[in-house]
C-alpha cells in the first residue's frame, strides 16, 4: 500500500532486495553523510562503520545466493545507546556504563537483524534517558540538524537528529514521558510511542519500567509503520509483553479518516478556559490547521475535555523518579561499569555512584528515594498512583466518544541550547503533552505539521486507545499528506 | 483506613542529606544547597495534586493488568558466564570481587 508520500526506507529495502543496488552502496552512502556532518551534530556515541559494512557485504552475498534478507534489507538503523547489542559498547550516555559491552542482544536488535537491517551506530541521549534536550549526556550535547544553535529535544535526541540529518533513514528511541515524540517534533520527523507492551523491553536499559517503551523514528509515516511492524510482537523474555502478534500497519495506511471521530484535548491545546498555559501561539495555530485537515478528509473533529491530563506532569515527576531510584540501584560498581575503589563496600558504592552519575540523574534518584521514603510515601507516591488511575479513567471515558485524540506534541519549537538547563522544572514542562500517554500505557505519535514563527518544525500528536495503532497511523498518514510531508 | 498523612513540610537540607545517604551519593555543601532548592521546586509543583479528592481511588502501579507470567519449563542456555564476568570491575575464581563489606580493609 503506497501512501503517495514517503517510504524512503521502504524504497531502499525494495532496491536492495531486487538487486537494483547493493546493501554496501546504501551503507557507504550513509557513512559519507555521517562523515560530512557528524562533527557538527554529534548524533552518535558510536558509529559502527566497519561492522555495518561487513554486515552489508553479508547481506549482498545472501541476496546474490537468492535469499531474501527481509523487509529492512540493507537499511541503516541508528539505535539509541540504551539498547543492548552484544559486544558493542552501550553507555546510556553515562560515565557509569562507559566501556560496558553487553553479553546479549536486545530483542529489538534481534528483530532488526532478522529483517535484514544494518545497525549503523549508537545514538547520543540524555543520561539514562532523563531529559528533554540531550544536554544531559556525559559525552557532549547533540545539535538540531535544522539549526545547530538549538537542541534536538530529548531524551532520544541523537536518534531524532540522526534521522533528520540523513545519517540513517530509521532510528529507534525509547519513550518514558515523551522521549521519542518530543525530539521527533523538534527535529521535524515522525516519532512513535507504541502501546505499553507492544514492543519488547528486553535489552533496553531500564529507566521507569512501568512507562518505558521502545519505538521508531522515520522521515515518513510509512517508514515508521514498517519499522514498528518489524520490532513489535510478543516476547517471552519480557513479562510485560502483550501476548499478541504485531498489527498490520502498512496495509491500512491508505484508508483515510472518513467517519472517524477525533477529539482535540482542550487542556493541552493552549486555547479555552481549561487549557494549561505555555502552549505557544504558533503551535496552537498548526494544531488548528491539522484539525481542519482531518475534518477536510472526512473525520468529525471537535474540542473535548480530558480534565485530569493537567495533573500528568506532577504525577509523572513522582512516579518516574521513584521507579528510577529503584532501577538505578543496580549501578553499584560490582558487576559492570565504573568502579571507584574505596576501603569498604559502601564507600566504594558511594564513590562509584557519585563519580559515575550526572546531576540530572542524581536529582531524579534523590527525588524518587524521597518520594518512596517513610513518612512521604503516601503524600507523594501513593497520591500519584491514584492520579494515574484518574488519568486512565479519563482517557477511557474520552474514547467512548472519540476514536482518536489530538494535541500538540511539545509546547514550543526547538529552543536554543542552554536555554532551560539552569531550571529543571522549566525543562520538565516540555513533556506536559506527552506524559499522559505514558501514564495510561496508550500509543501516541508525533507527525510534523508545518513550522513555527521561527521556521522550526511543529509536531502534532495523535493519541489512540491501547492497541489502536492502525487507526492512529491512518490519521498520521492523512496529516502527513496534508502537510505536504513525507520523505522527498 | 489510616488517617490522611499530615501536611508535608517542604523538603529541607537535612532531608536531602539523608536521602543522599540512602541513595549512596556524596554531595558537597554547594550541591546540597542547589539540589535542595531544585527538589523543592519539583515537589511544590506536585502540590497541585493536594486539591484532588482521591478517597476511594485505587492506585495504579502499572498500565497492564499483570499476572505472573511463566514460560514453558524447558531448559535454555543462559548468557555466557565468562562474558558476563569479563565486564566486571574485579573478579576472583569466577565470582564478583568486592572490598570488605564490614569495616575497613586490612
Amino acid at each position: 500500500m503506497s501512501t503517495g508520500a514517503g517510504g524512503m526506507a521502504l524504497a531502499m529495502a525494495a532496491a536492495v532486495r531486487s538487486g537494483e543496488r547493493s546493501a554496501r552502496s546504501v551503507v557507504e552512502e550513509h557513512l559519507a553523510v555521517i562523515a560530512g556532518r557528524e562533527d557538527e551534530i554529534h548524533a552518535f556515541n558510536l558509529v559502527a562503520g566497519d561492522a555495518a559494512l561487513e554486515r552489508a557485504d553479508l547481506l549482498d552475498r545472501s541476496i546474490g545466493a537468492g535469499d531474501d534478507p527481509g523487509p529492512l534489507a540493507g537499511v541503516p538503523v541508528a539505535l539509541k545507546d540504551n539498547m543492548c547489542v552484544r559486544g558493542v559498547p552501550t553507555t546510556c550516555s553515562s560515565r557509569i556504563l562507559e566501556g560496558w559491552r553487553p553479553p546479549y542482544d536486545a530483542t529489538v536488535v534481534e528483530h532488526l537483524s532478522a529483517a535484514g537491517a544494518v545497525v549503523i551506530g549508537k545514538t547520543n541521549m540524555d543520561e539514562f534517558a532523563m531529559g528533554s534536550s540531550t544536554e544531559n549526556s556525559a559525552f557532549g550535547i547533540t545539535r538540531n540538524p535544522l539549526d545547530a544553535t538549538r537542541v534536538p529535544g530529548g531524551s532520544s535526541g541523537g536518534s531524532a537528529a540522526a534521522v533528520a540529518a540523513g545519517f540513517a533513514p530509521l532510528a529507534l528511541g525509547s519513550d518514558t514521558g515523551g522521549s521519542i515524540r518530543q525530539p521527533a517534533a523538534l527535529c521535524g520527523v515522525v516519532g512513535v510511542k507504541p502501546t505499553y507492551g507492544a514492543v519488547s523491553r528486553y535489552g533496553l536499559v531500564a529507566f521507569a519500567s512501568s512507562l518505558d517503551q521502545i519505538g521508531p523514528f522515520a522521515t515518513s509515516v510509512a517508514d515508521a509503520a514498517l519499522l514498528l511492524e518489524v520490532i513489535a510482537g510478543h516476547d517471552p523474555l519480557d513479562s510485560t509483553s502483550i501476548p499478541a502478534a504485531a498489527p498490520d500497519l502498512l496495509g491500512v495506511l491508505g484508508r483515510g479518516v472518513e467517519g472517524l471521530r477525533i477529539g482535540i484535548i482542550e487542556e493541552l491545546s493552549g486555547s479555552g478556559p481549561r487549557s494549561l498555559e505555555g502552549i505557544a501561539p504558533d503551535v496552537q495555530a498548526r494544531l488548528a490547521e491539522a484539525a481542519a485537515a482531518l475534518e477536510a478528509a472526512g473525520a468529525t473533529v471537535e474540542q473535548t475535555s480530558v480534565p485530569f491530563t493537567v495533573y500528568g506532569l506532577s504525577a509523572y515527576y513522582v512516579i518516574a523518579p521513584a521507579e528510577a531510584s529503584s532501577n538505578l540501584a543496580r549501578y553499584d560498581g560490582v558487576r559492570y561499569g565504573l568502579r571507584v575503589e574505596a576501603g569498604n563496600a559502601v564507600d566504594m558504592n558511594t564513590a562509584t555512584r557519585t563519580a559515575g552519575f550526572g546531576d540530572e540523574v542524581k536529582r531524579r534518584i534523590m527525588l524518587g528515594t524521597y518520594a518512596l521514603s517513610a513518612g512521604y510515601y503516601d503524600a507523594y507516591y501513593g497520591k500519584s498512583q491514584k492520579v494515574r488511575t484518574l488519568i486512565i479513567e479519563d482517557f477511557l471515558r474520552a474514547y467512548e466518544s472519540y476514536d482518536l485524540l489530538l494535541s500538540p506534541t511539545a509546547p514550543t519549537t526547538a529552543f536554543p541550547i542552554g536555554a532551560k538547563t539552569a531550571d529543571p522544572m522549566l525543562m520538565y514542562l516540555n513533556d506536559v503533552c506527552t506524559i499522559p500517554s505514558n501514564l495510561a500505557g496508550h500509543p501516541s505519535m508525533s507527525v510534523p505539521f508545518g513550522v513555527g514563527d521561527d521556521g522550526m518544525p511543529v509536531g502534532v500528536q495523535v493519541l489512540a486507545p491501547a492497541n489502536s495503532e492502525p487507526t492512529m497511523f491512518r490519521a498520521a498518514a492523512v496529516l502527513e499528506a496534508a502537510a505536504g510531508g513525507g520523505a522527498s | 483506613m489510616a488517617p490522611d498523612p499530615p501536611e508535608v513540610a517542604r523538603i529541607s537540607r537535612d532531608d536531602v542529606t539523608h536521602v543522599a545517604l540512602l541513595a549512596r551519593l556524596s554531595l558537597s555543601d554547594d550541591e546540597l544547597d542547589e539540589f535542595t532548592g531544585q527538589l523543592a521546586a519539583v515537589l511544590d509543583h506536585a502540590a497541585d495534586l493536594d486539591a484532588l479528592d482521591l478517597d476511594g481511588v485505587e492506585p495504579t502501579a502499572h498500565p497492564l493488568p499483570l499476572r505472573n507470567v511463566f514460560r514453558a519449563d524447558v531448559p535454555v542456555a543462559g548468557v555466557d558466564r565468562d562474558e558476563v564476568l569479563a565486564a566486571a570491575p574485579a573478579v576472583e575464581e569466577h565470582r564478583f570481587k568486592v572490598p570488605p563489606v564490614l569495616g575497613e580493609s586490612p
